[in-house]
């Protein structure tokens, strides 16, 4: 079975292909509908190897063909299928399937809609090669790839050129990233002569922790997931990657895109491990970035902004996990949080979809009895990002968090202040959207609508998952089996032997681990209550903020702070080269030669005047001087 | 082997002798270099099963002071003479939209530089080598000068005198190494690799033959000829002067300056990186701000080019591997790059960019075609020019990991300004210039097909020209290990 796993991403290559090569004659439908299928048949593939796997079926590397390799290089084309990658399968093919139909009725009326499948089905392929890929360099090429389709996909409405700013925004603060996860591939190849997982993790393991070649490597893969997963100093392109179309949203900048860094440092978590300093550096500025994401979110009024900033924060969250060494618990959230994130999205796009087009809260209101299939799988949502059990995130949650422990108490409070956040910003949205007074934007001649069959089924199995999603991972103190844990032992067992974070804590500090933060999250999401409905509290237009508030809301002038130090300074030294160095020196300077040239040809002329004397008398002069120079020599 | 540069000779002094004609002129120069196109093509197959012996051609024309006709074939002269005879058809065919005057000349010109490339590539005789270098700068200086644009006299003869001067100093290195050859003297370029050379002379050779090659690549200080020429010349002389003409710069290095001049390699080199990887970075931050479409590919160029050079300096297997496959793939995509701009110039009549904009939504074909293309040039994975930059960048790496990463900027700032550039001429609302903006013509879309399944072959199945490249870099790097 394993050897047929070249059709998983096959599919929606061909799925794209079709549909690029056909866009004029598709009509109506049909290329959403061939898009979906050309995903549902991996995502069936997907199933039958996921329980192959979980049978006890050992990983294998399926060898397509040699890419490039010369000499002592060799770079295959293949694919590695085990528990990681099996997993990663399932969602981006799951997850992937439901959003492609959800798009069907969400996209219907756009004149782009063949455009649009097939640069959906093109990006499930690289995600795929991404997942798949068995060495760094197919990695690489699903890397980049997702990273095309999402500026082609936020750019989509192409016309508008604040969208393509997006767009172009997105792809270049991905390849600073790229930078430096191609550095670290040229340091893999000096180091292990190789870049295939297999063969690098099992060299690594003759190597002493905190060797600082393998910190450096690290570190610049870290650079690369940065990029990718929108984290501290590169996050601000995945609040405006919210110009694209929302299923886009959902798709790659919640479920599956923006989790790439997730799960490519935690299918290197061997090397990972032998590089404390990294994971320090993972732990800090994941906490650092939930912290800042999750504040900026409190205070926004775009539906779509807040919930981009809290995948930014709850990404910050998962690496933390991953700087913990809790590499189960970072790919856990990031199960749950591709299931409830992309029902958020999704949910939002109905809201938007109903409101037909208005994203701003502050201009919603009072939804709740119209369109009461949204409103209950917004609930949903909500609850379970919130880490309500028993929904979906609270185990994901409680997990990351257990993790964060484990590194010390300061990392732990500060995922709780997080996790707080990311309850009061939920419901702050859903206070505002549902309740309260009936909607500003809602136009007599459009009534509100609920939205159509093909959206709210899509919701409703995204809504089954983020409920029933968490029972993979219910811990032992709760009577669960921790059936993720055993899943994903074989890829991290080793490295969490090397840290040495086995010493399990005792039962009451796990469950003061799991109670206060609970707590805490059900007294902020009271608060919410009191602030947004039992009061009233209407956003208003521009309220009075505080000087902290008004930080956030500025999004704490980022974006500007960018543009000075590093936009700015590149265009004046852009001009600097071209009309100065340029035009001023370098050409003044080779036309001077030229110049030199022509007048000493000038001046020389006037030797050869024909005059036998003239001659005769530098010749005379010439021999002398020959002569005398050779006395003193 | 021989018919490689006689059927564009041939076909060169036909079509001088030629009167002008409405369409004739133009076919029987396709009809030349398509010609020539099928018999490189059979060379590569006798020259795969064969690899050991190359196809050589040896006519016995002229014995005198050690020079001799001979023709021959390695890796590195195959690819790029497989590159040659490629572009020439689409270069050629991509003129077909446009009428211009003096047709029979202009392709006279076009066939005879096709033959003196294919001399430069192939001829094992570095005395022939110089004048086919000679001889391949005469048609360009007649096309720009003739039929480029404004300032084309001044910019034109500039160009003209400061490859002269460049090659005038290679010349005099040449006969000095002549005289070094064991006697009789000879001027084969096997005779050449086994003259022991002390340092100090080294020096200045290498300086006199880099400075020739370094004007011809460009390599930075040495370029200001570069983006006035491609500006003012007709497209289809940029296409042939950055298409294949600059390679005859690498290509030197790659012949000469590495098997040469080792030691003086080993103290000057690194200056010669240090000028490569500074023009890369240049160049790229000077694109970011231009305004004129074919400006801005050719300071584009001037970046990739830099990374070639910093590569092949580097002396690595990687560096010397991806030189080659990126003179290839550069080669392909800055024509691509140019034809775009010509489609783009034929229908709006300008290349400014500022009043370009909304052409994706006129020309959705087009734009699928430009948009492939340009990511081929900011080396996305499964393009060509990504096995090139990756190996490129890793041979500079393995040099030095810092200039590597320098370097590598190349890969954010490419991204900056060909995007900006996209975006600005592609996307947005439609202006008065694109109001009418038609889609692509049959003509255009047969040149551009062949552009695009290349870049897709070398970018996902390397194999054969990785293949074709090896035992060449492995030569060239084995005469001094």
């Amino acid at each position: 079975m394993f050897e047929y796993i070249w059709l998983v991403p096959l599919f929606p290559l061909i799925g794209f292909l079709l549909i690029f090569f056909n866009f004029r004659r598709l009509k109506g439908i049909t290329a959403g509908v061939l898009a979906s299928v050309m995903v549902l048949i991996p995502f069936l593939i997907s199933l039958v190897l996921f329980f192959d796997l979980l049978s006890g079926a050992d990983a294998k590397t399926v060898d397509l063909f040699s890419w490039i390799s010369f000499d002592k290089l060799s770079i295959p084309f293949s694919f590695l299928i085990d528990r990681l990658s099996g997993l990663m399968l399932l969602i981006v093919t799951g997850v992937g399937f439901l959003i492609h139909v959800y798009s069907i009725g969400y996209m219907k009326e756009d004149s782009g809609f063949n455009r649009f499948f097939s640069y959906m089905n093109l990006f499930v392929f690289f995600m795929l090669l991404l997942v798949l890929g068995s060495n760094y360099l197919i990695m690489f090429i699903g890397w980049e790839g997702v990273g095309l389709c999402s500026y082609l996909l936020i750019g989509f409405w192409f016309k508008n050129q604040e969208f393509n700013n997006a767009a172009k925004k997105a792809f270049i603060m991905n390849r600073i990233g790229d930078l430096g996860f191609l550095l670290a591939l040229f340091m893999l190849i000096h180091q292990f002569g190789t870049l295939n997982f297999a063969e690098i993790f099992s060299q690594s393991s003759a190597i002493p922790v905190g060797a600082l070649s393998i910190t450096m490597i690290t570190l610049l893969l870290f650079a690369g997931a940065v990029g990718k997963s929108a984290q501290i100093p590169l996050f601000t392109w995945l609040p405006d990657a919210m110009a694209g179309p929302t299923p886009v949203s959902a798709l790659i900048h919640a479920a599956t895109m923006v989790t790439a860094g997730v799960y490519m440092v935690a299918r290197s978590n061997l090397l990972f491990v032998l590089a404390p300093v990294t994971l320090m550096t993972i732990s800090m500025i994941g906490v650092a970035t939930a912290l800042l994401a999750g504040s900026i979110a409190l205070f926004q009024n775009d539906i779509k902004k807040i919930l981009a900033y809290s995948t930014v924060s709850q990404l910050g969250l998962m690496f933390v996990a991953l700087g913990s060494g809790a590499f189960t618990g970072a790919m856990f959230h990031l199960t749950t949080h591709a299931f409830f994130k992309a029902l958020l999205f999704l949910a939002a796009g109905s809201v938007i979809h109903a409101l037909h087009g208005e994203q701003d809260i502050r201009k919603m209101g009072g939804l709740k009895d119209k369109i009461p299939v949204t409103f209950w799988l917004f609930v949903i949502g909500s609850l379970a990002i919130s880490g309500i059990p028993p929904f979906a995130g609270f185990f994901s949650k409680d997990m990351v968090l257990i993790g964060a422990f484990h590194s010390g108490y300061v990392l732990w409070a500060l995922s709780v202040v997080a996790a707080l956040m990311t309850a009061f910003y939920m419901f702050r949205l859903l206070f505002i959207v549902f309740w309260g007074n009936a909607s500003v934007a809602a136009d007599p001649k459009h009534p509100v609508h609920e939205s159509p069959k093909s959206m709210t089924i899509s919701m409703s199995v995204l809504a089954f998952l983020s409920i029933a999603g968490g029972l993979i991972g219910v811990p032992a103190l709760l009577g669960g089996n921790d059936r993720i844990q055993s899943f994903l032992a074989p890829l991290f067992s080793t490295s969490e032997e090397i840290l040495k974070h086995g010493a399990v804590v005792s039962e009451s500090t796990e469950i003061l681990l799991m109670t206060v933060p609970l707590l805490l999250i059900l007294a902020v999401i009271y608060l919410a209550w009191s602030f947004y409905v039992k009061n009233r509290n209407i956003v208003q237009e521009e309220p009075e903020r505080s000087f902290l508030g008004n930080l956030a809301y500025r999004k704490y002038y980022v974006d500007e702070l960018y543009e000075t130090v590093v936009q700015k300074p590149v265009a004046g030294l852009s001009t600097f080269f071209h009309d100065t160095m340029e035009v001023k020196v370098i050409d003044r300077f080779v036309n001077q030669t030229g110049n030199w040239v022509v007048w000493i040809g000038k001046n020389i002329r006037y030797m050869q005047t024909g005059n036998v004397g003239a001659y005769l008398f530098f010749m005379v002069i010439s021999i002398i001087l020959i002569l005398v120079l050779n006395l003193f020599k | 082997m021989g018919f490689l540069i006689t059927v564009p000779l041939i076909f060169s002094l036909l079509l001088f002798a030629m009167k002008n004609y409405a369409s004739l002129n133009k076919r029987m120069a396709l009809a030349g270099s398509l010609l020539t196109f099928v018999i490189s093509v059979y060379i590569l197959i006798k020259f795969l099963s064969s690899p050991a012996g190359f196809p050589v051609f040896h006519p016995n024309i002229f014995h005198t002071l050690g020079i001799e006709f001979v023709l021959g074939l390695d890796g590195l002269s195959m690819l790029l003479v497989l590159l040659t005879t490629f572009l020439f058809p689409i270069i050629i065919y991509s003129g077909f939209g446009k009428e211009k005057s003096h047709r029979s000349s202009f392709y006279g010109l076009i066939m005879l530089m096709e033959m003196a490339l294919i001399g430069v590539f192939t001829t094992t005789d570095i005395l022939l080598f110089y004048i086919f270098w000679e001889i391949a700068l005469i048609p360009i200086f007649f096309v720009a000068i003739l039929w480029g644009g404004e300032n084309a006299r001044a910019i034109t003869f500039k160009f003209f005198m400061y490859t002269l001067v460049g090659g005038l100093f290679m010349l005099a290195a040449i006969v000095y190494l002549y005289v070094q050859t064991p006697g009789p003297h000879s001027f084969a370029f096997a005779d050449f690799y086994h003259v022991v050379l002390d340092p100090n002379a080294q020096k200045w050779l290498f300086l006199a033959f880099f400075l020739a090659f370094a004007i011809k690549m460009p390599v930075f200080p040495f370029h200001t000829w570069q983006p006035d020429l491609y500006f003012t010349a007709p497209t289809q002389g940029s296409m042939l002067l950055a298409g294949i003409m600059l390679k005859m710069g690498v290509y030197g290095v790659l012949r000469f300056v590495l098997p040469l001049f080792p030691d003086a390699l080993n103290d000057l080199g690194i200056y010669a990186i240090l000028l490569s990887v500074t023009g890369i970075i240049y160049a790229s931050v000077i694109a970011i701000r231009q305004n004129e479409l074919k400006r801005l590919i050719a300071y584009s160029s001037l970046a990739h080019v830099g990374l070639i050079a910093a590569g092949v300096f580097s002396r690595t297997y990687n560096g010397l591997e991806g030189a080659m496959i990126q003179m290839i793939s550069h080669g392909i995509n800055i024509v691509g790059l140019f034809f775009c701009y010509e489609i783009i110039v034929r229908r709006t009549k300008t290349g400014n960019i500022s009043s370009l904009g909304g052409i994706a939504s006129k020309a959705p074909v087009f734009a699928a075609f430009f948009m492939v293309i340009m990511l081929g040039s900011i080396s996305l994975p499964l393009t060509n020019s990504f096995v090139g930059e990756f190996l490129l960048l890793l041979g500079l790496f393995e040099y030095n990991a810092w200039l590597a990463g320098i370097a590598g900027l190349t890969i954010i700032l490419g991204a900056v300004y060909m995007l900006w550039m996209f975006q600005r001429t592609m996307y947005g609302e439609v202006k008065e210039a694109t109001a009418n903006f038609t889609d692509l013509t049959r003509q255009e879309i047969i040149v551009l097909v062949p552009v695009v399944a290349i870049i897709f072959w070398i970018g996902i199945y390397p194999h054969l020209f990785l293949g074709i490249a090896e035992p060449a870099v492995k030569s060239i790097l084995a005469i001094h290990p």
